[in-house]
């Protein structure tokens, strides 16, 4: 059995090298922006090579489990979702227990490497709303509704009790547009999201202190300029002082100075913005852009529905990534740890983000092979 | 696999379905995108030069450049104030962990004394933490190098050079050029903080404190740029240089500063050279003297306390601050006011038979010689000092001629010599005695301001004042220590135009003089005669010998009995008597008499001035003065 499976992965390892299952402009896309990443933050951690090493290499890791997933037929995948999301389930109840984490409990150690089981939710939780999705009659009625709301809530919940409330959201999104790609009626969605937007004074008794904290600092950061309002006020000052054309490579004083904290990781949007400017900005975000509408083409074009919704659901997931962190480092939102995808420095997002893709890739291979 | 209950799936429809729905998610990320982009180009454009202008003050610091002091120098270029180089032990409270066990360990390395600790601790609390404070000053060569063996056992401490000033004639001098010592609360107050934002030195007293704003310069600016912890990374382009202050040159000469001093031979006094053509102040002296240096660098305060102490008083500048009795000093002027009055002409005599009485009145007015001096006309009279002659004098003069007259010659107010706290003395009148006893003047002590006692107090400045006017036959020229101005390294020294002369308060030459002609006597036949002996010159002058102590009772005590303690002694000279080019005014706080203790040190001084080299001064005086200043300035 075990046998068996390394034989398997040996051949599929080396058959996603010699024969590539890949869409090359989606491939394209993602080498320029992780090209810009490792450009962006050799600037930001001050031209230190380690850093820009040790995330090409995270990279390279995550292009191989691409190309490994790529081989992965939707079929597969498929079949083992039930599974995979039971097993990050029951990960995130392990990190509940046993986990660790300055403040929260995100991590788990493993002995060789940490990881955040919450990163592996942003694939398994797409994974099986489209699973789940794909054996109800759509578009779904509120029984469906009610299922896969259960199969979001669990997850979601147990991150937000981390407590990680960023994460839990962009799962709970993830989660959602796999709902909303599936068709459910206009009217059913604007009755939702009253729900929501009414339940927001209830839920706000339920935050942490910090969290309303940073909900209020971005109503006015001037408050505490140098407390709770640092972050955003000095993002601002970064991307503000970048102007039109942007202060040149390596030449943002707000990040080479360290007035702009978490400049390679969560802030590195800042120091791109800085650098490079709006022009700098707009042609980033027009690459996501066309990634996004790369994904969604490709979600388009698959031949059954779980595909479909799975491949959509990540696409847009990627644009809420892009989204709020965008919105948080030019004020428009309050501070969550949100990466800015491929550019921000940082391990599981990266690999996650790429085996993500991954899924996309195959989705792509396999779509004249007909579901049943 | 689709069981016939669930409604059957529809994989066409759900393809459909599934554009609508990606187009439309498609079209909700462009808007939002979009909105972004809107949000990146609010922040970049439209607010761009406001949060440039938060970035460049985040990073850059303006740190200001104290500008280097002007130097002051003599009338011939001898270097008086000078800025050394000097090595101070900095600590940046900031970089260090635990900062009363790292003083424990450096006290052992480099000493500092409780005085720097309480000042290094008062500085802290009024700077940041990542500014660094000086904690000792002038650090020795050995201290720097066993420092810096030490080095790595001290981060945040660090040896930083600096200029301070040094005045390398040290006590010579500390009473006309002063001191700078460190910027105190009392400054701060009247200092434009722009200006003395990176001055660490003020001018506290004499020429230093006086000429200020001449000697401090204009301060540069330099752009730090610092990073969040407020560490300096680098220099930013444009650095303004700071403006060194300008070069001073006084008026007064080293050598004879040197010599004067030399002969008081360390008994308490003051003695003032002047020009009268010019009222340039040649020499200054006041004795004791204390060492300027000691104080530029914070003077430890148990030495401190040892110069208020002294009963010399140190500290004091007699001949600004000093209050001495002008006593038979007052004789020549009071002559002077009796001949342009029409008192007295000069060949009228009076009859001095010990005693003087105002008409009707019991008390007696003492001469200073048993039975008198006889019949004197107003030449013997001063070359005699006979009590009498001046008593009736300024009987028939009254008050107030009597002081109108010696304001005149700048009595009762100050000289206006370009020193801070001068004294203005006691010049007595009827309104200065309503307004300090509330009584009127009588008779009696008109008749003893005739010789110089009573209320009177004149400072030393001001008796030079009055002897350089009489040498100038009566032309008034204010009293100044300045010569000339360097303004700037590549600028030569200009010559700083003396105030202008006011009108002779002689009118009618021939009173001038007869009064000289009873001051050569006082040195030729008079009471101060021998002072002449082998002097080129032809010397005027005139002793003063005043009471220390009033005296209790009428009792007569003659002067030669009397201990040497018991006098405040004068002497009052100028020469060449006919064409003066120097007065001179010498105060002994204690002598047996002014002939006989101050004229000696008056001599001395015109000996250092007049022979000899006087040639060569009459050159430098002139023409060769600005070039020898020039000389100077390039060393």
């Amino acid at each position: 059995m075990l046998d068996a499976l390394i034989a398997s992965l040996r051949y599929r390892l080396t058959a996603a090298i010699r024969k590539p299952r890949l869409d090359l402009p989606l491939l394209g896309g993602l080498a320029l922006l992780m090209a810009v990443g490792l450009v962006t933050l050799y600037s930001a951690s001050d031209l230190d090579r380690g850093t820009v090493l040790a995330q090409a290499l995270r990279f390279l890791l995550g292009l191989l489990l691409m190309l490994i997933i790529a081989r992965v037929p939707p079929l597969m995948l498929r079949n083992w979702t039930p599974w995979l999301y039971a097993g990050s389930v029951l990960l995130l109840v392990a990190v509940a227990l046993l986990g660790e984490g300055r403040g929260a409990h995100r991590w788990l150690d493993l002995g060789v490497v940490r990881f955040q089981p919450s990163e592996l939710l942003k694939l398994t939780m797409p994974m099986m709303v489209a699973w789940y999705l794909n054996g109800r009659p759509l578009p779904p009625g509120w029984l469906t509704l009610a299922a896969v709301g259960l199969l979001i809530a669990i997850p979601v919940g147990l991150i937000a009790e981390q407590p990680d409330l960023g994460t839990a959201l962009l799962i709970a999104a993830s989660g959602a547009f796999g709902v909303f790609l599936s068709g459910l009626a206009w009217w059913r969605i604007g009755l939702l999201l009253g729900a929501f937007v009414a339940a927001i004074p209830v839920g706000w008794h339920f935050l942490h202190d910090y969290q309303k904290n940073r909900v209020l600092t971005l109503l006015d950061p001037e408050a505490d300029p140098l407390g709770n309002g640092w972050h955003i006020i000095q993002s601002q000052i970064a991307v503000g002082s970048g102007g039109v054309w942007g202060k040149g490579w390596h030449h943002g004083t707000q990040s080479r100075l360290e007035f702009l904290p978490e400049h390679t990781t969560d802030f590195i949007f800042s120091v791109f913005a800085e650098e490079w400017g709006l022009i700098g900005v707009l042609m980033l975000l027009a690459l996501y852009a066309f990634i996004i509408a790369r994904c969604l083409w490709i979600a388009a074009n698959a031949k059954d529905t779980y595909s479909r919704l799975l491949a959509g659901a990540i696409s847009m997931a990627l644009f809420v990534y892009v989204v709020v962190n965008g919105g948080m480092i030019t004020g428009l939102l309050p501070v969550v740890g949100v990466p800015l995808p491929l550019v921000s420095y940082g391990g599981t997002s990266a690999v996650s983000l790429l085996a993500g893709f991954g899924v996309l890739m195959s989705i792509h291979a396999h779509r004249k092979v007909l579901a049943t | 696999m689709a069981s016939a209950f669930k409604p059957l799936k529809d994989t066409r429809h759900e393809a459909a379905v599934f554009r609508g729905r990606a187009l439309a998610g498609f079209l909700i990320i462009m808007v939002c995108l979009i909105g972004l982009a809107v949000r990146f180009a609010y922040l970049q454009v439209a607010r761009h030069d406001e949060l440039a202008l938060r970035s460049d003050s985040n990073r850059i610091v303006t740190r200001p450049l104290a500008p280097a002091r002007g130097l002051i120098y003599d009338r011939n270029g001898v270097l008086l104030a000078d800025n050394v180089a000097a090595f101070r032990l900095e600590v940046t409270p900031e970089q260090v962990k635990d900062m009363d066990s790292m003083l424990d360990r450096l006290a052992e390395i480099v000493p500092f004394s409780d005085d720097d600790l309480a000042r290094f601790n008062a500085l802290r609390r009024s700077k940041h933490a990542y500014e660094s404070i000086p904690l000792r000053l002038k650090l020795s060569e050995e201290e720097i190098a066993r420092f810096a063996v030490n080095r790595w056992a001290f981060p945040g401490v660090d040896v930083v050079p600096y200029l301070t000033r040094a005045y390398p004639l040290g006590e010579e001098f500390a009473h006309v050029v002063g001191y700078v010592a460190r910027i105190d609360e009392n400054d701060l107050a009247r200092l434009d903080k722009g200006d003395y934002a990176g001055t660490t030195h003020v001018g506290k007293t004499g020429i230093e404190r006086y000429y200020e704003d001449k000697l401090h310069g204009e301060p540069g600016y330099e752009q730090v740029e610092v990073n969040a912890d407020h560490r300096p990374m680098r220099v930013l382009e444009p650095r303004i240089a700071p403006k060194p202050g300008a070069n001073l040159y006084l008026t007064i000469d080293a050598h004879l500063q040197e010599a004067a001093e030399a002969a008081f031979e360390g008994r308490a006094g003051a003695a003032i050279a002047v020009d009268p053509r010019n009222g340039e102040v040649l020499a200054m002296v006041s004795v004791p003297s204390f060492d300027p240096n000691a104080f530029v660098n914070g003077i430890a305060s148990a030495d401190y306390r040892l110069l208020l102490a002294n009963p010399d008083k140190p500290l004091m500048n007699r001949a600004l601050r000093g209050g001495y009795a002008p006593g038979s000093t007052m004789k020549p002027f009071m002559a002077l006011a009796g001949l342009e009055l029409g008192l007295r002409k000069p060949g009228d005599t009076v009859l001095s038979v010990g005693e003087f009485h105002i008409p009707g009145v019991q008390r007696a007015f003492r001469d200073d010689k048993r039975g008198g001096h006889g019949r004197v006309d107003l030449v013997q009279a001063i070359a005699q000092s006979v009590n009498t002659y001046f008593y009736s004098l300024a009987y028939d003069m009254g008050i107030d001629r009597l002081s109108t007259f010696m304001a005149k010659l700048g009595f009762g107010q100050p000289t206006g010599i370009d020193l801070v706290g001068e004294s203005a003395g006691v010049l007595p009148s009827q309104e200065w005695k309503r307004a300090r006893f509330n009584e009127p003047f009588y008779p009696g002590e008109t008749v003893i301001a005739g010789i110089g006692q009573g209320y009177w107090v004149v400072t030393p400045l001001q008796l030079a004042q009055a002897v350089a006017i009489v040498a100038a036959r009566g032309v008034p020229h204010p009293l100044h220590l300045l010569r000339a101005i360097q303004p700037s390294i590549d600028s030569k020294p200009v010559r700083v135009e003396p105030p202008p002369a006011k009108p002779s308060v002689i009118k009618n030459p021939d009173d001038w003089r007869w009064v000289q002609k009873g001051m050569v006597e006082v040195v030729n036949s008079g009471t101060a005669r021998g002072i002449n002996e082998n002097f080129p010159y032809q010397i005027a002058g005139k002793t003063g010998t005043a009471e220390r102590y009033s005296r209790t009772t009428e009792e007569w005590t003659s002067i030669s009995d009397s201990p040497i303690e018991r006098h405040q002694v004068l002497f009052e000279a100028f020469a060449p008597a006919d064409d003066a080019r120097i007065a001179v005014i010498v105060a002994l706080e204690a002598g047996r008499s002014g002939a006989h203790d101050a004229a000696p040190i008056a001599r001395k001084i015109l000996d250092a001035w007049l022979p000899g080299d006087q040639e060569a001064q009459m050159q430098r005086g002139n023409a060769g003065a600005v070039a020898a200043a020039e000389q100077a300035g390039r060393r």
